[in-house]
């Protein structure tokens, strides 16, 4: 039943991967409305 | 729109959870495998995703090159439905019905891709226009190339317990998806190292190109198995109907998932555009900057619909 | 169709000619094989029975590397002196600087995998077991192969940052049908266990389709700014 341990690490590693890409998303999302606010501020 | 978002994030993420717990607990065990098999339950439905995911970037590549020349986009049109016709009637001819049956695939499954092209076209067509077309390849580029990542991580994991080894060279099915990876990352770099105004177009060739790769690829790794035969991953037999139930379940609740995260990338491009515009746009209005001769309506070509 | 070719044939010419009178690039990249060769002798010292088996692997990716030097500077004189916005405005078809180019770096690359190959036979003692003339069609589909890809993506990667980076990992994925052609039909063709039709008629389509390709999309490439 060693097998089983494979079973949950390709489980895990299927949403750790997804989790470090909706992660990046969102970084880099909040760095894209940090941009904005500092555009709108040094704007007319 | 925007207001639907976490709602079907919601419902998205409870479908996930149904598909889980099919997976794990209704799913009967595997005779010969035991419990490990339900691996398959995300390592194919990721790379069913993955594949879709590198058609719709390249129809869209396809289709940016083709806009270019209004002579071109009626060509192209044309062509695509040339191939969709004849690639519906090809399969059933009895010559290529039987090398289909060598390779494995039904002569209806290889008409409905064929039909699968001129839909994607004219479906993509219809709602992506000029700049967007750019923003669905790279969308569907990047999310494609996470799933191809599980893909890769998962077939090795599944592979080992299995059959004793972590990767077999022979292996066709994962080594062209291997191949396929690689070129949709080098896709991506192409697009993060390029500092050309058209790099929109140069990645649009690349990934025609990588297209034209894969069923390259795929014969090669087929002929030299016939010659070194390999043992074969995941591959052969008929699947169990309650097991193949189980699997589309899965892969309709992976779907709904890559179509948010398909989503949310979307804007998040979309974004980056309009901020990279309102910058540039400030740049040339800045006192003591450049003088603004150009204005507004020029710099601003590149806005799709909002 | 008579200016395409006395173009591209007088393109040819002067590179050839140029690189004739320097002979900087010729002379750094024959020492260059040289070097790839003796490292790979060093590090793989097989019996002769085994060797047979590896040293298609082994000549076909010393010939990548040779390739790929020789690929990176295909452009570099054209940029450094703006031939390539000349071209732009010129009325001559793209397509005729892109074959002068791909036959300019198939000739390059022919002469080094020429000098590289006769190493390889003396250091690991080859005997070619099966039929030794289906060599040649392996070698020029194949140089081909990497040469006319390699050309094209030494274009596009003209206007990225890490230019020299940029053109392998562009080439590789997309040459490894190619590469496996290669390297297989080589290994058949040595050990003599299987025959190498396949392989060269692999080559042969994966010539054809990319020929076609590039032909095809480089004004494209051409026109980035």
């Amino acid at each position: 039943m060693n097998s089983i341990k494979f079973l949950y690490a390709a489980y895990i590693a299927t949403w750790l991967i997804h989790a470090l890409y909706l992660g990046s998303l969102v970084r880099r999302y909040s760095r894209l409305r940090q941009q904005m606010k500092g555009l709108g501020k040094s704007g007319k | 729109m925007k207001k639907a978002f976490p709602i079907l994030a919601v419902l998205t993420a409870l479908f996930l959870a149904y598909a889980f717990y099919q997976a794990m607990f209704v799913a009967p065990t595997d005779a010969l495998q035991g419990d490990v098999y339900r691996i398959i339950y995300y390592h194919v439905p990721s790379a069913w995703t993955a594949f879709l995911l590198f058609f719709i970037n390249f129809i869209a590549s396809v289709q940016y090159l083709a806009n270019a020349k209004p002579s071109t986009q009626r060509a192209a049109n044309w062509i695509v439905i040339a191939v969709g016709i004849i690639g519906a009637m090809v399969p059933f001819v009895p010559q290529v019905r039987q090398w289909l049956n060598t390779i494995g695939m039904y002569p209806s499954s290889a008409a409905t891709t064929a039909l699968m092209i001129p839909a994607v076209y004219f479906l993509i067509g219809k709602y992506f226009r000029g700049q967007n077309l750019d923003v669905l390849a790279v969308t569907a580029a990047e999310v494609g190339v996470v799933f191809c990542t599980i893909v890769l991580i998962t077939g090795p994991i599944w592979a080992r317990p299995v059959w004793g080894i972590w990767w077999a060279p022979g292996d066709i099915r994962l080594t062209s998806t291997l191949v396929l990876w690689l070129i949709y990352v080098s896709y991506l770099v192409l697009r993060r190292f390029s500092d050309s105004a058209q790099t929109q177009k140069l990645a649009a060739v690349l990934a025609v190109f990588g297209a034209l790769d894969v069923p390259l690829v795929y014969f090669s790794i087929w002929f030299f198995r016939t010659q070194h035969p390999q043992p074969v991953i995941g591959g052969g037999g008929s699947i169990d109907p309650r097991m193949l139930h189980v699997l589309l379940i899965s892969w309709m609740a992976f779907l709904c998932f890559a179509f948010l995260v398909c989503w949310s990338r979307f804007r998040l491009e979309k974004l980056l555009r309009d901020v990279e515009e309102a910058e540039a746009l400030e740049s040339l209005l800045e006192p003591g900057g450049s003088t603004a001769r150009t204005s507004k309506a020029d710099v601003s070509l590149s806005s799709g619909p909002k | 169709m008579r200016s395409f070719w006395s173009i591209a044939l007088a393109t040819l010419a002067k590179d050839i000619r140029l690189e004739w009178r320097s002979k900087d690039a010729l002379n750094a990249m024959l020492f260059f094989s040289l070097l790839v060769v003796v490292i790979f002798v060093f590090s793989f010292d097989p019996l002769a029975e085994e060797s047979r088996h590896i040293v298609g692997g082994l000549v076909w990716v010393a010939f990548l590397f040779a390739a790929v030097v020789a690929l990176n500077q295909t452009w570099a004189r054209e940029l450094r002196n703006q031939v390539l916005d000349a071209y732009r405005v010129s009325p001559a078809p793209g397509n005729a600087l892109f074959l002068a180019k791909v036959l300019g770096n198939f000739i390059m690359v022919s002469l080094l995998e020429a000098l590289m190959a006769p190493l390889f036979v003396i250091f690991y003692n080859l005997r070619v077991l099966g039929p030794a003339w289906q060599l040649i069609p392996v070698a020029l589909l194949g140089t081909w192969a990497l040469v006319v890809n390699g050309t094209f993506f030494a274009a596009m990667s003209l206007r990225t940052r890490s230019r020299e980076l940029m053109l392998p990992l562009l080439l590789f994925p997309v040459s490894i049908p190619a590469v496996l052609g290669m390297v297989a039909g080589t290994t058949s063709i040595l050990t003599g266990e299987n025959p190498a039709h396949f392989y060269i008629v692999l080559l042969l389509t994966y010539d054809v389709v990319f020929t076609t390709a590039c032909l095809a999309l480089f004004e494209t490439v051409l026109q980035a700014e």
